[in-house]
């Protein structure tokens, strides 16, 4: 780890003028992908700011949508009665997050905001059309993800809350490396007052993204049987030491048929 | 107090401290005025130095020194030994090149220490290794086995050709060439061992100390054999004499064989201590660990069976490529042979064996003993190749093992590559494990399996290891260059309680509970009023250390040795205080009695005569009651058994869950059952670990691709069933305890087990053979790529 100041502002205005002086500032949310790099010298911040006193945490349930502030924790998420009532996939994803010690670290702002290609948190902001409200707007989920590590945000506009819609039917299928246990491939299937998506995290070159011809078929019949036949080209997707990308294409079918069939 | 003797499950006297984090290891040491050492290492798997510029490393902030292989060759520091030589098939040494401390000219694996910084600060060291600016000229490379014999390969050493280190055999070539000639069915099979990155919880640490009134240095390092590191380094590297070298090895976090060896770390901190006059500390991260510990197993092989009608092995024939890596670690030439080839005996009369092994040089970290050493390499292609054979004789595979088993009245049973067993007992262990696995009951077990869409498949593994090293004479002869005897100090106190320094070291083994076990058996002595010392050159004799499932067949057969002898100066003592003839002294339950008389005297009462010799014997007996014994092996022990795993294969992910996992093993005499199947299910993880999930993969060139824990699946809680372990014993016959050893057993027998159920679950899509790990995309292409038969009829 390289030296770094180190600021924990008491609110979002003064975090985001820290981050916003100085262009080598980073944010720490957190801290379960900042702090690993960190400790690799792969990252060379002037300062880090760490989040933890913003007042960011916190879940509210509106009517027919969850409301989660960015610093709510994973486990937090998991465990909330609220979000297992609305939107039980949303509560099972974040369960599937890591590990006891990371879901307990680990926030749904610092999740969305690396948008790491092979996290969770992603898979079900694009599939529920979730709102992720900042500093500064708020930004509709389709319109956040863009590529690897790559958001909208600007380098001084902090997440301060995600809005998640009631799903009627949704579910989240997780295919784990099983080394790092992120996921080589994660399909959330919801169906909501929108209509019906299918987002996969994990598998494809630009991150999450929407599988739009499992849309199709799901929309006019909500059944693993109507997307049996929707083969997924393997050109676009990752291939590694762990899954060649034509497996990740099979993947994402079984993961997809699995979410159909489990989603309630 | 219940019973805590030989055979009570007695916790772990030491777990209080480990599970407390209370431990005491390597780096918690911090000596006055230490500095901390980083390594530069190189980047890249094969290149000339063509230049280090130092000047930015050592302007950094901090730096006390940089040092590179110039100034150690400066210094007339000599290269990392190899304890172990082979000999060609010609009868030539094996191919021995030098292996630098720090490299000298050129880098040759992803790892090798190029340059040490040393500086006030961990963090200062790292910013200064950084600055360092290494001038490469990057030279071809290899990594694979296949590709380093390859006519025209690049050579990791200029002065090896074709890269091979040996080209040895072992075995009557014609006596199995003529069994081969007569032969009603030959069987073949190629495979691979995968290679492996040992990855114990503790990373290896070292800090050197210098006294520069008395020149004494010590080395506290992460090792399981502070004396063999004293003996190698002080010796051959640092040449510095053993009454000015303490080695002392503390508290350590796991080894399975990757912390036997003497590591380049090691030397450099004691030498730069010595330069600077102040203490230096070096800590591996993990990311270190992988590319610079030695990695385990990486064999290709060609096995063939010779049978006649009725499935009986005529004769075995094996030829074995061994990648050695880019240096030869300390012990890295005898594994795929002496501790490999030897083995493919294994639990059966096969009468001819012969075997072929070329050790090869690739560009990739040293290859060293890990946990089984060379025994799991052959039983994995001895217990795949019998369940291939099965398959393709069509005789049941439990039959079959059963119609080659050595016969329990065969013992001692020569076999034809060098062994002699002792004793041993395969149907019992097979016939025990059938029957707590259900074996009866897996048809019913995989029809329920199939009505889920699962596939289900049940392996046999029935295995045999050679452990508790070893015969000295026999090892020498073998190119051993060190004996592999064990000493063991038994002091017994004024008060009666008893400090025993041994020359074994505990990594996780529970020595300071097993040791302790036998001492209260044998001397009667409470279990708090023993204390097992070990690990500290300064304080132990001396040590051959552990690996090799020694500790209790070597160094507790060196305790009871010093404590027969603590008896026989007890009794004569005895004899003197209670006025009897030393020949009617008995020794019982801690009590000295005169038979046939109520007459004792308590050993207590004993030793405070001992060291206060009043009324003593003292004409004819030294004062104090402390004895030493070495104690030599007369053989090998074999231990064995069979493990069988049940798994159960998703067809549509290619995900294979082991279900359940049964080992019944022949540990020869347990001291303590609690100990032996922790040790069981310990090997057993790393046995499912190699078979399903870890392998260490480099690309054609040698760079580390799977370097992290992100890349390198090692085995989690989830990914094991529930480990139902068994003994079924046979006594050794020539240590006098009658054990065998359990430490490696778990890791030997369960990969072949594995991966034939997982070859039996794949029955129906014509697979043969399936290389280990079994990952779930390779059996989803397995499973794309066959057309089951049953769809097919």
């Amino acid at each position: 780890m390289y030296d770094f100041a180190y600021q924990k502002p008491s609110n979002v205005a003064d975090a985001v003028a820290a981050l916003g002086a100085d262009p080598e500032a980073k944010a720490v949310a957190g801290g379960m992908t900042l702090i690993p790099v960190l400790k690799q010298r792969l990252n060379r911040p002037s300062v880090v700011v760490d989040l933890a006193k913003t007042g960011l945490a916190g879940i509210t349930a509106g009517a027919g949508s969850i409301t989660i502030g960015a610093m709510t924790t994973h486990a937090a998420v998991a465990h909330s009665a609220d979000v297992q009532r609305v939107i039980p996939a949303l509560a099972a994803l974040a369960g599937l997050i890591g590990d006891e010690q990371v879901r307990h670290r680990g926030t749904i702002g610092g999740s969305l905001a690396n948008n790491d290609p092979a996290a969770d948190y992603p898979a079900a902001a694009l599939a529920l059309g979730a709102t992720i409200t900042t500093t500064k707007r708020a930004i509709k989920a389709d319109d956040f993800f863009q590529g690897m590590f790559t958001t909208a945000l600007e380098p001084d506009e902090l997440i301060t809350k995600v809005e998640f819609p009631a799903a009627t039917k949704a579910n989240y299928q997780k295919f784990r490396n099983p080394a790092s246990r992120y996921a080589i491939v994660g399909v959330f299937v919801a169906q909501t007052a929108a209509g019906v998506r299918v987002a996969v995290t994990g598998a494809g070159q630009g991150g999450v993204f929407r599988h739009t011809a499992m849309e199709a078929a799901l929309s006019k019949n909500f059944s693993a049987d109507a997307i049996a036949d929707v083969v997924t080209p393997a050109d676009d997707l990752n291939g590694d030491i762990h899954a060649s990308s034509e497996y990740r294409a099979h993947l994402i079918g079984v993961m997809a048929r699995r979410a159909v069939a489990a989603a309630a | 107090m219940g019973f805590e003797g030989i055979g009570a499950a007695v916790r772990r006297k030491e777990d209080l401290r480990f599970l407390s984090g209370r431990g005491h290891y390597t780096d918690d040491i911090n000596r006055p005025g230490q500095l901390y050492a980083s390594i530069r290492r190189a980047d890249r798997p094969h290149a000339r130095i063509k230049g280090i510029d130092t000047a930015a490393a050592k302007a950094s902030p901090g730096v006390a020194a940089v040092f590179t292989g110039a100034d150690m060759a400066a210094d007339n520091i000599g290269g990392l030994p190899c304890g172990w030589q082979i000999h060609n098939k010609d009868g030539s040494p094996m191919a021995e090149p030098p292996h630098p401390v720090l490299a000298v000219d050129k880098v040759r694996h992803v790892g090798d220490p190029v340059a040490v910084v040393i500086a006030a600060t961990r963090q200062q060291a790292k910013d200064a290794a950084e600055a360092l600016v290494i001038d490469y000229e990057d030279l071809p490379s290899i990594a694979g086995l296949r590709d380093a014999i390859a006519p025209g390969a690049p050579l990791v050493h200029d002065e090896v050709a074709g890269n091979l280190c040996y080209d040895w055999h072992i075995g009557d070539k014609a006596l199995v060439d003529a069994a081969f000639a007569r032969a009603t069915k030959v069987v073949k099979l190629d495979l691979e061992n995968n290679r492996l990155i040992p990855n114990a919880m503790e990373p290896r640490a070292a800090l050197g100390d210098f006294d520069s009134m008395s020149g004494d240095y010590t080395l506290f390092t992460t090792s399981q054999n502070p004396h063999v590191i004293r003996l190698l380094m002080g010796a051959f590297v640092l040449h510095i004499p053993e009454n000015h070298l303490r080695v002392v090895a503390p508290d350590v976090g796991g080894g399975f064989g990757s912390k036997i060896y003497h590591y380049a770390e090691e030397a450099i901190v004691t030498w730069a201590a010595g330069k600077l006059k102040r203490p230096v500390k070096w800590t591996a991260d993990r990311s270190e660990s992988f590319m610079s510990d030695a990695h385990g197993r990486d064999h290709v092989s060609t096995a063939e069976m010779a049978l006649d009608a009725d499935g009986h092995f005529l004769a075995l024939r094996v030829s074995t490529l061994a990648n050695m890596g880019a240096y030869l670690s300390t012990f890295a030439p005898c594994v795929p042979t002496y501790l490999y080839a030897t083995l493919l005996a294994g639990v059966y009369k096969t009468p001819a064996i012969y075997v072929e092994v070329k050790a090869v040089f690739t560009n990739s970290v040293p290859v060293d003993a890990y946990r089984g050493a060379g025994r799991p390499e052959a039983t994995y292609l001895l217990e795949r190749l019998v369940d291939v054979i099965a398959r393709e004789t069509g005789i049941d595979r439990v039959e079959l093992r059963r119609r080659n088993f050595i016969a329990n009245d065969a013992f001692p049973y020569q076999t034809p590559v060098a062994l002699q067993y002792d004793s041993g007992d395969y149907t019992a262990t097979l016939n025990a494990a059938l029957k707590v696995a259900d074996y009866a009951g897996f048809a019913q077990r995989r029809a329920a399996a199939a009505a889920r869409g699962k596939l289900r498949g049940i392996g046999v593994s029935t295995y045999l290891e050679a452990c508790g090293i070893a015969p000295s004479a026999v090892v020498g002869s073998l190119g051993a260059r060190a004996g592999l005897y064990e000493c063991a100090n038994i002091r017994v106190h004024p008060t009666g309680s008893v400090t025993v320094f041994t020359g074994s070291h505990s990594h996780g083994q529970g020595h300071e509970t097993t040791f302790a076990q036998l001492v209260h058996s044998q001397l009667g002595v409470a279990m708090d009023q023993i204390e097992i010392v070990h690990g500290d050159t300064d304080k132990i004799p001396f040590g051959m250390g552990t690996y090799g499932s020694r500790s209790l067949a070597v160094g507790g057969s060196a305790m009871v040795k010093a404590m027969d002898k603590v008896i026989a100066k007890g009794r004569k003592i005895a004899a003197h205080l209670m006025e009897a003839a030393v020949d009617d002294v008995e020794f019982k339950d801690g009590k000295f009695t005169v038979a046939g008389t109520d007459k004792s005297r308590a050993l207590a009462e004993i030793s405070l005569a001992a060291y206060v010799p009043h009324n003593y014997p003292i004409e004819e007996l030294e004062p104090g009651l402390e004895e030493t014994a070495f104690y030599d092996p007369k053989n090998f022990t074999y231990p064995g058994g069979c493990h069988i795993a049940e798994v159960e294969i998703d067809p549509e992910t290619g995900v294979t869950t082991v279900i359940n996992f049964t080992a019944v093993d022949d540990v020869g005499r347990v001291i303590n059952p609690m100990i032996v199947e922790g040790q069981v299910q310990g090997g057993v993880a790393q046995g499912i670990g190699q078979a399903l999930l870890e392998a260490a993969i480099y690309d054609k060139s040698g760079q580390l691709l799977s370097g992290s824990m992100m890349d390198y699946t090692m085995p989690r809680a989830d990914n094991l069933p529930n480990i139902t372990v068994g003994t079924e014993s046979t006594l050794c016959t020539h240590n006098p305890l009658g054990v065998k050893g359990c430490g490696e057993v778990g890791a030997i027998g369960s990969p072949p087990a594995i991966m034939n159920a997982v070859v039996d679950a794949l029955a129906d899509y014509g697979v043969r053979h399936i290389e280990m790990p079994a990952t779930a995309p390779k059996l989803w292409s397995i499973i794309q790529a066959g057309r089951p038969r049953l769809a097919a009829e």
